[in-house]
Formats: C-alpha cells, structure tokens, sequence
C-alpha cells in the first residue's frame, strides 16, 4: 500500500465546492473527478488509481488456504441512525459475511448510487464512517464506484460493498457440521437494529433510544476459533433475524434446534417496542450479532473467549442441537410449553438495511 | 419490562393451570367430552399459541377460535373494489399495513403497489388525514377496517376532516362489530360452545353492557379477558368456575383497561358518525345481520363508496371462497385448522388461500406458524 499520510494537502487544490450532489457529478468529467477523489478516495486511501486494485498478502500463499468473496447491497432508510449509518453497516455487514465463513476479510469495494440533490456533507459523513468502520475491523477499502441518479430515481444513497477475504487452512465452519448436543451461543442483545431503524424512522411516535448494534465481528471470530477450534459454523443474525439464521442451521445441518425463551438476552426497550408494535424480537434484524455453534467441550472456552472481545461481552448460551424434530427450531416458552420458531414470511419490517 | 413481565410470571402461572386443572375435573370434562371455550379476538388466539396454552391447560378444555381477527374476515369483494379505487387517477391510498397481503380475486393492495398505484402504510388514520393536507390536489383515501377497537379512531377522524373542510379526503368503510357474529354463532344449530373469552380492547370502547344477551337469552359466560398469559389463564379460570356453579354471566377479568360502561366519548363519536349497515359479509361467515358499520348522511362528503360509486351490496360483487377452503369451518368450531386439506399443503402464510391464514392473528396462522399440529407431527 501507498504511504499517504498527508492526503488532505494533496487533495486541497481539487476540493469539491458543491453543496448538493447534481447529475454532473456522474457525468464522467471533472465534477465527477472531484466528487470522487475529494469525498471517497481521499478518505479510503486505496493502494493507486487504477481502475483495479492489484492486491498481495502473505496469507494467501499459505498452502491450503482459501479465497472467500461476498457482496452485499445496502438501501436502509434513514441513512443515518443511533449507532450507525449506511456506510458502517455497508462495511460490516460484508466483514461480518466474511468472518462468519472463517475468513479473515482483507479487502473491500464500495459502490455508490446517489441520488441527485443530495448534500455533500452527508456523503462526506458516510465516507469517514466507512473508513473508520474498516479500521476497526482492520481492512482497506480499494477500488469503488459511483452514479448519480435523477431525483426519484434512488432514495438518497445505496451503497454496495463487496469483500474478499482469506480462509486459513483447516478452517472449515459451514451450518452443515452441525451435530446434535452442540451448544448455540449469541454474542449479544437482540433486535438492536431493528428497534432502532424503527424508532428512528418516526412513523410510531416511539421515544425510547435504542442504538444499532452494527459493528464488525472479525476479531471476536478470531479469538473464538483460536479458543475452540472445533466451532462448526456461526451466521450473522440480519434480516430474518435470529429465527432465520437457525432456520438456515436447522435445514442445513438436518438436525432439530432448542432454545429458550428466558435465556434470550433482550434490552428492556426493544422488548418494550416489540410490545407495542406486536413484533417478535427474534426476527428483529441485527448487524453485530452472530450465532455460532460448538461441541458442548469447547462451549465455556467459546464463551470466554467471545467475553473477552468487546464485541461479546454480552456473550451467552441460549440453547442446542439436538437429535429431535429435524430441521426445526422449538423454542421453550417461559410457561415450558414448546412452541416452533418458523422462518420469517413476508417482511416484518421494509428497508432496514 | 415493567407492567408486562408480571403476567408473564412462571410461578403464578402454574398456581393458575393447578386451578384450572382442579375445576375442569369437578365439571367432569375429558378429552372425549371437552368444555368448548371459544376466545372471540384475533389477539387471544395469537396469545394462546404464541405462548402455548393450549399445551399447558388440560386436554377437557377446547379452544374454539372465534371470528376476531378483522383483516382475516375482510370479503375478498371489498380488497377487490380497495384496488379499484387505489386504482383511480390521482389517488392515495391508505391502509394498515396488515391489510396489504390480502388476497383479493384478482390481487392484494402490495401487488397494486408493485403495479403502480399510490398505496401508502399509515399507522393511523390521523396519518393519512395528514397526506390529504399537504396534497391538496390529490384525493387520498383511507381504509377504514377494523371492530370497535379502530372504530373510533376512524369517527374522531372524518369529525377533524370535517371540521377542517378537507375535501379531498375520504374513508372506505369496512368497520365491523363483535357482537352480531356472537349472535350468530349462537344461533348456529351445529355449534357446542359452553362459554366465551371476550375481547379486550373492543371492551375498552362499548363496555361490557353489549354481551349481557349471551348471558341472558342464551345462558353462556363470558369473561372479558387481556392479552397477557396469566390475564387468559385467570379468564379460562373464570369461565370454569362459572360452568361449574351453574351461573351465566358477564365478567371483567381486564378491569385495569375496560370500565365496565366503556369510552363513552368514543361511544358517542362513533354515533355521530357511523349508521348500521342492514348487513356485511364476513369472509368465511357469509352476511351476517347489523354486523357492519356505513357513514351517515351528514358525512356523506367523506364516505369513498359515495365518491367512487361503491355500494355495498352488488349481488354480482359476491366472491365464491376458493375450492376446498374450509375457514368457515374453522370459524364455527366444526374443524381444528390441520383437519382442512388445504391447511400447511396449499394454504401457507406466504400464500394465504383463506382468510385464516392471512394474518398472524388468524387461527390457521396461528396454528401454524407456532406449531400445534407440526411440532408433533416433528416430533
């Protein structure tokens, strides 16, 4: 990677003046230049300006190992909300579907699609947000993409990212190493995001503060497989939410998954939302919050290890595989009575992420 | 979570089923010869399954799921003429967000939208008295459907718009009321119901005066229960107890929400505001008399059938159920959901053919989407 530690004197002179994003901005000249090297590539500080990135790491040699890539469109609306905005979760949700895999995520794309008349400022928001995003998670953003659109023809911003990662040797999580007796652990409270995209939307007249969860999850998979090497698979928990990432496990796997109600680490407020709207939290969408299973050896280590990660302080047991009604999910209510956990039909909530 | 979680209690629960345990066994009740209990309202048949009662009380008590659940027994005739009119020119169309999914014999409102009509989600009628005011030069349109629990809402609404002089807003009336179908449920020759769960929140509006005639002209209790856990357990417990002593009456178990003579403001709103209809349909019911709701004369400017030459009541407008379909069935108590054919097979939450599947309030959703018959069979 280039050394530039200084950008903002290098890009001084070209500084975009527009307030409000206009279709010249997508015309292929020099406003687009602008907008492009002022607002995004001197914040992401890709290797050079090539129109491809050429990329090298050590890990990638190393016998065995493997190439992971993803992509992910992101059109939640608002743009920015408590705890997060489009370009943070553009960035974690692609780290999150790379780590979840057992991948270490390394590079990322980032394409725009902007609707005309949006302001300046807030792209620059959503791009300093992004680059600390993959800070945190410890990869670089490298090659990108803009458009602008006329009015109407998109809603502010969609971002689209895609991630390449490496899969070490050995590592082989997949939903369908499940095996009965294995433990489910979560690494946090769930429904975060939902509860707050809907709060923040407005249209229920809720005031209550509830802040996404969105954040990268990179480093807690790291320390959980270095302490369990025998995880078997771990889903990011976003749209479906929790009843559809054990859905997926369920069927995948062939095996019956139970959990229970009382160990479902819930915010007093996202239930109280929940309450009020008739939603199910277990179909709240999350972006920082995953599932993983492990054989019932490794789960104390698992969850120490997710417990010392700031991304699973929260870390707990909610239930197992088990041998029983294959490919469902049975929760145990509060009372003791079963009940199954289907998958989500339709959408609970639109646009949410 | 305060004020939910202490009817939700485990310990008190259990105090509760060893009740009701106790007196389904003095009635005598068995699995072969159950008391059959029907819970009126949508909400209490999600309740009971979402946290499966109906495991936990005793097999001498059987839940029969009333016709409660407003958005399951809209007439596919009334979704079709609500395409019709988001279908005009210069129309919006508003609508809670449950009633999108409804099948009509041609489409739902979400496939309207996706065709292009201007169908907005509200979250209340206030919501779209709102879009009327700032689109002056459009004629929006809300969907008023929905029992007494909507109803006033719905009244209070039309009172502003008219008070405000927005023309260009209308409703599309659909409201219904709780007590006709009772009737005539009770009239049904084949039904065996000992007792009822009233609603709540509809209680909340009319007071729990209107049920005096189960009690009376035909000698069943009904206890008018909330929505939490140990709310319906206590509810059932207060039914039992009343089959057991041989007493028929109206009780209030939800006293900390329903006054016994209800919301006299929202009573008096909606006389303002609404007139009886002669009778409506209910999907899976049929006609059922005085059991709808129309808008009177004085707020005729208000009234989308007016405006868009709607009546209620076009013989040819009557919609045949689709083959096999067995909701009324299920409606009257004569078949559990997993006994129609169509049930889990061709009749899906995602693709609903009857009016039980298709919202999370109706019994066939209910049943399926928490297990009842699956769980077993799974198991």
């Amino acid at each position: 990677m280039n050394d530039r530690s200084d950008p903002g004197t290098v890009r001084a002179a070209r500084r975009l003046k527009a307030d409000t994003v206009t279709l010249a901005h997508g015309g292929g000249g020099k406003a687009m230049r602008d907008l492009v090297e002022d607002v995004f590539t001197s914040v992401f500080e890709p290797a050079d300006m090539e129109d491809q990135a050429r990329l090298a790491d050590a890990a990638m040699r190393e016998e065995g190992a493997r190439l992971a890539f993803t992509t992910d469109s992101f059109v939640v609306d608002p743009v920015e909300f408590p705890g997060g905005d489009i370009g943070k979760i553009a960035v974690c949700g692609t780290v999150n579907d790379l780590a979840v895999g057992g991948a270490k995520p390394l590079w990322l794309s980032a394409a725009f699609i902007i609707e005309e008349g949006v302001e300046v400022a807030l792209l620059r928001r959503i791009a300093a947000s992004m680059r600390a995003a993959a800070d945190e998670a410890g990869v670089r953003i490298v090659t990108g993409d803009t458009k602008v659109v006329g009015r109407g023809s998109a809603d502010k911003l969609f971002v689209t990212t895609s991630g390449v990662g490496v899969i070490p040797a050995g590592r082989d999580l997949a939903a369908r190493n499940v095996r009965p007796g294995d433990v489910a652990i979560v690494n946090g409270v769930l429904g975060d995001h939902g509860a707050a995209i809907l709060a923040v939307r407005g249209d229920m007249a809720l005031t209550v503060e509830i802040e996404s969860d969105c954040q990268p999850l990179n480093a807690l998979m790291e320390a959980v497989i270095a302490a369990a090497p025998s995880v078997r698979c771990a889903r990011d928990a976003t749209r479906g939410g929790l009843a559809s990432a054990l859905n997926e496990i369920a069927d995948a796997a062939g095996v019956g998954i139970e959990i229970e109600e009382t160990t479902l680490p819930l915010r007093a407020e996202v239930k109280g939302v929940c309450e009020i709207l008739g939603l199910d939290p277990l179909y709240l969408a999350n972006e920082g919050t995953l599932v993983l299973f492990v054989p019932p050896e490794e789960a104390e280590a698992a969850l120490a290890a997710m417990r010392a990660t700031p991304a699973g302080r929260d870390a707990v047991t909610i239930g197992k595989a088990v041998d029983k009604h294959p490919r469902t999910v049975v929760m145990q209510t509060l009372f003791g009575g079963g009940r199954i956990v289907d998958m989500l039909v339709g959408e609970q909530l639109p646009r949410i992420c | 979570m305060k004020y939910a979680d202490e009817f939700r209690d485990p310990v008190a629960a259990r105090g509760l089923l060893a009740k009701i345990e106790q007196v389904t066994s003095e009635i005598g009740a068995t699995a072969e010869k159950p008391v059959h209990i029907m819970e009126i309202c949508g909400g209490h048949t999600h309740a009971i399954f979402r946290y499966g009662l109906d495991k936990l009380t005793p097999p001498g008590i059987e839940f029969i799921h009333g016709p409660g659940c407003p958005v399951c027994v809209l007439p596919m005739s009334r979704v079709d003429e609500s395409v019709e009119i988001a279908e005009q020119p210069g129309v919006i169309f508003c609508t809670f967000g449950d009633a999108m999914r409804v099948p009509g014999t041609k489409k739902s409102l979400l496939q309207a939208k996706a065709d292009g009509c201007d169908i907005r989600m509200v979250y209340s009628p206030l919501d779209a008295l709102e879009l009327a005011r700032r689109n002056p030069d459009r004629e929006v349109v809300f969907f008023g459907l929905g029992f007494e629990t909507t109803t006033p809402s719905t009244a209070f609404t039309i009172q502003q718009a008219a008070a405000d002089g927005l023309m260009n807003f209308s409703i599309f009336c659909n409201h219904i009321t709780v007590p006709p179908p009772i009737k005539a449920l009770l009239d049904d020759p084949y039904m065996t119901l000992d007792g009822f769960v009233g609603p709540g929140h509809v209680s909340m509006v009319i007071g729990i005066r209107p049920y005096d005639f189960i009690a009376r002209d035909y000698n069943k209790p009904i206890v008018v229960a909330g929505f939490e856990p140990l709310d319906l357990l206590q509810s059932v417990l207060m039914v039992l107890e009343q089959i057991r002593d041989g007493r028929a009456e109206v009780e209030n178990q939800y006293s900390r929400v329903v006054p016994d003579e209800g919301n006299p403001a929202s009573i008096a709103a909606c006389d303002d505001v609404y007139e009886t209809r002669e009778r409506f349909e209910w999907r899976g019911l049929g006609e059922i008399d005085t059991s709808g709701l129309k808008i009177r004369d004085k707020y005729a400017a208000f009234d989308a059938e007016r405006k868009f030459g709607i009546g209620y009541g076009a013989a040819s407008r009557f919609v045949k159920e689709p083959e096999g379909c067995r909701c009324g069935d299920v409606m009257t108590g004569r078949i559990k959901p997993p006994q129609c054919p169509k049930f889990g097979a061709e009749c899906l939450p995602e693709t609903p053919l009857g009016a039980l599947m298709v919202s999370s309030e109706g019994a066939c959703a209910a049943y399926y989407q928490y297990g009842g018959s699956r769980l077993e069979a799974a198991e």
